[in-house]
């Protein structure tokens, strides 16, 4: 009440534009304490360190289950790797199947869910905390997560339930139940259950938050400073409108942009990279140096480290159990096909685009190096950068160092990329919330308002307790759902070999197109 | 041996055109087949939304059944009322390339399209699948003006 009665005052002052600057940013402020207080407990278990060492624990996890896929299925993201393309392109997709949901649309689906900010702001946070070498890991942790992802969209596929009326419903929550169930195993439907509440919040993280708070800096950077609310309330209007109004145009017209603006991205990077050809070479060596010295980085080279498999992790969300989610609509009769498609998308998504952000980042030399020592500089825990510039701020002004005009076509892309993962989280989150609630008018609308209140959030609250929360949730989920992957193994192997075998023996035959 | 002519439907008067043309040229034959085709445009390489993927097996079917039930199956019906051998085929994808292997797949000994007079957009996608099948059809095609 004395707040208010000061703003009004202040309004009718001379200088009232000032004081409500200071007013709606303490409305930020009280927003961003409270979060980091409530969401602290839950941060910290999640990346405590592993015993003796500053290891998260969560981080060894993930990596030691993409390992242990790798080695089970026998190196199949190289051996798959010729078959996954010939399947997106159709090659073996029965021509009496057209109309249905195509390898291929599955695959962009699933994409336009996880490209996006992580490539961008996220690989700007590890190369800014864990320098170039973060990109050696970030690049290794993509390699080998494309076995997590074969091996949890082929169970997506195999276990999905098909209703009477021709609609579909999949993801970890349905293997969970039904594969324990068929393996003869205990406890399938708890684990479905806990997934399903770490679905949730991860959709409200990393799905939502996230988006919402670097979408705002990327648009704040641009028109100026001011409070993240009003971002927050006008994205969560235009969500509200999509997801609960039903207005499918705008969401098919993000549908139709967003590749275009990934494509648009990339492309730039490219010709980034060309113009400072010679410099390859030597950003290539500060990565490769950098991944087993840290060149001076807080943590040294586990820093890099940690940060690198981190991002990774956060941007092509291998072993998280969300994909599962997105690939399990496809129309195939072989759910195996699916998990050979889907095992592209770390690819894509952090072996390709992530590696294009770090080299930018790289080259522009926005980070600063101490000459004497041929080491970064350090600010607090992170790298010190030309202008204090961080997350997709740091991204953003290195590809203006190569076209002064970028940041202007990336605040779009930021804010369109923001808003299809949004669109999509929202659907992962929605399906665990059906699962938890059953499906119906009132359990969705529920959920969709509760996530339209978190858009606002997320853009009120500062860099750091969003990203420490939305990497939290998604690693929670990632923790059920490796712990269902280890059991339900043997089964996506027999799946495997039976169609390896049908595949080579002529069994599975080639179509003309 | 009968003789097989497919007819490219539309759903618009272009369609019946060729319908008629179809008729015409299967009475000289006297035994001729005459396979109605309508192809729903789509492609395997759209973007989706995860709801639109979870119902796309729902919408075919949808789709599927409303083809056949306002567009081929009248068709059918009245050339079958007639006289004709007849039947329809409903498919999703590309339309010149599906009456054309419809044609191949077949057997047929020629293909009838019409090409659209009227204005818009769907005419101008139909007058460019027309076009389409005629470069690259591998059964000789007749298009109805």
């Amino acid at each position: 009440m004395k707040k208010l009665t000061l703003t009004t005052l202040a309004l009718m002052a001379a200088g009232s534009t000032t004081a409500l600057a200071q007013e709606t940013r303490t409305i930020d402020q009280a927003v961003n304490e409270t979060f980091a207080t409530v969401t602290g407990p839950f941060v910290n278990f999640i990346f405590s360190p592993l015993p003796g060492t500053s290891f998260p624990w969560i981080v060894m996890w993930l990596v030691v289950a993409a390992s242990v896929f790798t080695i089970y299925f026998g190196f199949i993201q190289v051996r798959g790797f010729r078959h996954s393309i010939q399947l997106v392109k159709g090659d073996y997709s029965d021509p009496n199947d057209a109309g249905e949901v195509s390898h291929f649309q599955a695959l962009t689906t699933a994409l336009s869910g996880t490209v996006g900010l992580g490539n961008i702001a996220g690989v700007a946070v590890a190369v800014g905390i864990g320098g170039p070498g973060a990109t050696f890991w970030m690049i290794l942790a993509g390699l080998l997560g494309m076995a997590s992802k074969f091996t949890e969209c082929t169970l997506g596929v195999k276990y999905r339930n098909e209703y009477e009326d021709g609609t579909v419903s999949g993801g970890p929550m349905y293997y969970m139940s039904k594969g324990f169930a068929e393996r003869g195993l205990p406890g399938g439907k708890i684990l479905a259950v806990v997934f399903a509440i770490f679905c949730i919040l991860g959709a409200l993280g990393g799905g939502n938050m996230f988006q919402a708070n670097q979408a705002h800096a990327q648009i704040s950077g641009i028109l100026g400073d001011y409070p993240g609310w009003i971002t927050g309330i006008v994205f969560a209007i235009v969500v509200y409108a999509v997801i609960v109004g039903g207005i499918k145009s705008i969401a098919n017209v993000t549908e139709k942009v967003v590749p275009f603006m990934g494509v648009l991205y990339v492309g730039t990077a490219l010709i980034i990279l060309l113009v400072n050809f010679d410099r390859i070479g030597w950003a290539f060596g500060q990565i490769f140096e950098g991944a087993f010295t840290g060149l001076g980085i807080a943590g040294g080279f586990v820093g890099a480290l940690i940060q690198g498999f981190k991002r990774a992790a956060f941007s092509n969300e291998a072993g998280v159990g969300s994909a599962a989610i997105a690939h399990s609509a496809v129309r195939t009769k072989e759910p195996i096909t699916e998990g050979l498609v889907s095992l592209l998308e770390p690819f894509i998504d952090t072996v390709v685009i992530c590696t294009m952000t770090a080299l930018v980042i790289t080259i522009s030399g926005l980070l600063i190096v101490d000459p004497a020592t041929g080491n970064f500089v350090l600010d607090g825990n992170s790298i010190k950068t030309v202008g204090d510039v961080s997350g997709v701020s740091l991204t953003s002004a290195a590809f203006a160092t190569g076209f002064s005009w970028f940041p202007y076509v990336l605040a779009i892309a930021v804010v369109l990329f923001a808003f299809s993962t949004m669109i999509s989280w929202s659907y992962y989150g929605l399906k665990a919330w059906t699962y938890l609630f059953g499906e119906g008018k009132t359990a969705e609308l529920v959920f969709k308002v509760i996530f339209c209140i978190f858009v606002v959030i997320g853009a009120s609250a500062s860099l750091g307790p969003v990203i420490d929360f939305s990497d939290a949730a998604i690693f929670a989920m990632a923790v059920i759902n490796i712990t269902a992957l280890y059991f339900l193994m043997p089964i996506v192997k027999r799946e495997m070999n039976s169609y390896m075998s049908r595949l080579k023996s002529g069994e599975i035959k080639r179509f003309k197109h | 041996m009968s003789a097989k002519i497919v007819i490219g439907l539309d759903g618009s008067g272009s369609g019946e055109r060729a319908v008629a043309y179809a008729r015409k040229q299967a009475k000289l034959i006297g035994d001729c087949e005459l396979i109605a085709v309508y192809v729903i445009e789509w492609s395997p390489y759209s973007f989706q939304t995860p709801e639109e993927n979870e119902e796309r097996h729902k919408r075919r079917n949808e789709e599927i059944a409303a083809a056949e039930s306002r567009i081929v199956s009248p068709a059918v019906k009245k050339l079958k009322g007639d006289g004709f051998s007849a039947r329809g085929i409903v498919k999703h994808g590309h339309v010149a390339d599906l009456l054309n292997s419809v044609a191949v797949e077949e057997g047929a000994d020629q293909i009838v399209v019409a090409r659209s007079s009227d204005g818009g957009l769907a005419s101008r996608v139909f007058g460019t699948s027309t076009a389409n099948l005629v470069m690259t059809a591998a059964v000789p095609v007749t298009v109805v003006g």
